[in-house]
């Protein structure tokens, strides 16, 4: 379907009045075109403003009870947890705090091994430093979000990443202009990846991740597993 | 808003004793806090998101869906869908009102497009009221309908008729455009100026929000 046509539906999905094909074209369009995701913000607000207008009967208190138990049994085992490195983060953008709120989870998922864990951290922390920036930017992606700072620097939170196969690591790519891309650094997968990406992401550069070979390589060989365009 | 504080809701939640004091606790917080401890599998922050929507969602689910069982079905996955994507949540892109709202319906026209049956019954709002346990919350949703209602009613026939059939009736904009006889692009564009004209009219004064809220109960 054209661009243009696909902008048309931005009042039909705020209304989830599009076919399954439908849906899934326009939100591909969605995750590249800024104007229909400010349109999008907008008109959800004023749909969503339908659900007011009918009767608001109690439901059965029993749905409470069977939502909690339900949410428990889905993810019971994780006890939240506020490192203290999170402590600047809390005073940035709420924006920045939802993503750090992922790397709280995924910091209690660290391995014990200390040399590896101290690598972590010091990931972290310039993770954190990124998220807290102040004018840090989030663009989000289906599967998690890119933040990049006024200075480019910049960190990408994936979420559900199947662990690679053994002797393979996924690794990222910064694509800027027309040159080939760059080697940004390897990563395992996870509930909640989140790393410092190495080198700069200016405006309009992409960020890649694909699957390579363990320890990484120069060039991409396989084809990007996300893409997303700061 | 809610009525969390009112003793018939607590005493339901039976094992989690902590309870009346969690709530208060919260009672200070924005939706958007709310969600932001939702995504750190907070689960009493789960049961106030639930306490401050759920009666609106399954309102919705039950006007979609006008089917009980399918309605509760509708809110369980709609708010368990929160509790898994809390952490992706954009306050600076919906309100949680709004984003916890959308999963809801989502799932109610999942749902409403598989029952083809119902379908084909008018789409009149069946609903009664039923008496609430907070007088309190009664009158904000009663308000709230009444801004909404007025609203709707200032939209041309046909806009109007449009969003309610996609939003309550669950239809596609193809099935739409079959079921009113009229091209697609009419139909995308009855919607599409209808929702701006709902979005004007609704942040109006008058018709915006009021200073008027309740306030959550201090006994």
């Amino acid at each position: 379907m054209e661009a243009n046509a696909l902008h048309d539906l931005t009042a039909a999905y705020a209304l989830d009045a599009l076919d399954a094909e439908d849906t899934r074209a326009y939100e591909a369009h969605l995750a590249r075109c800024e104007r229909c995701r400010d349109e999008l913000a907008s008109l959800s607000e004023a749909a969503t403003a339908l659900a007011y207008a009918t009767e608001a009967p109690q439901p059965p208190p029993e749905l409470r009870a069977r939502i909690l138990q339900q949410a428990q049994r889905e993810r019971g085992n994780v006890v939240p947890l506020r490192p203290r490195w999170l402590a600047p983060v809390a005073a940035a953008a709420a924006v920045a705090a939802c993503v750090a709120i992922g790397l709280g989870i995924w910091a209690a998922t660290l391995s014990n091994r200390l040399d590896q864990r101290q690598a972590e951290l010091n990931q972290q922390e310039r993770v954190a430093a990124i998220l807290a920036a102040p004018g840090s930017r989030t663009i989000a992606f289906e599967r998690g979000s890119l933040v990049v700072s006024k200075s480019g620097e910049a960190a990408l939170v994936v979420h559900n990443l199947k662990k690679p196969p053994s002797g393979k690591t996924y690794e990222a790519w910064i694509s800027s202009g027309g040159a080939s891309p760059k080697p940004a650094g390897t990563f395992d997968g996870g509930d909640v990846v989140a790393f410092p990406l190495e080198g700069s992401v200016e405006p309009g550069a992409s960020v890649l991740v694909t699957q390579e070979r363990a320890g990484g390589v120069d060039a991409p060989t396989q084809k990007p597993i996300l893409s997303v365009q700061s | 808003m809610s009525g969390a504080d009112s003793p018939e809701v607590l005493n339901r939640f039976g094992p989690m004793r902590e309870y009346r004091s969690m709530a208060r606790s919260f009672a200070h917080l924005s939706d958007e806090a709310v969600v932001a401890l939702v995504a750190r599998s907070d689960q009493e922050a789960l049961a106030e998101l639930y306490d401050r929507f759920g009666r609106v969602a399954y309102g919705l689910a039950l006007r979609v869906l006008r089917d009980e069982r399918l309605a509760e079905d509708a809110v369980q996955e709609g708010f368990l869908a929160a509790w898994r994507n809390a952490d992706r949540f954009m306050p600076e892109r919906a309100k949680a009102s709004t984003w916890v709202l959308t999963f809801v319906h989502r799932r109610a026209v999942d749902l409403v497009r598989r029952e083809e049956r119902r379908r084909a019954e008018p789409l009149s709002d069946t609903v009664e009221p039923t008496p609430s346990e907070s007088a309190e919350e009664d009158a904000w949703l009663r308000f709230e309908r009444e801004r909404v209602q007025a609203a709707l009613r200032q939209l041309p026939d046909q806009q109007r008729e449009a969003l309610e059939l996609a939003y309550y009736g669950g239809f596609s904009q193809s099935e739409l455009a079959e079921r009113l006889g009229q091209p697609v692009g009419t139909i995308k564009s009855r919607m599409f100026t209808g929702l701006a004209r709902l979005r004007e009219l609704l942040s109006e004064p008058g018709h915006g929000e009021t200073a008027w809220k309740p306030t959550p109960s201090t006994t």
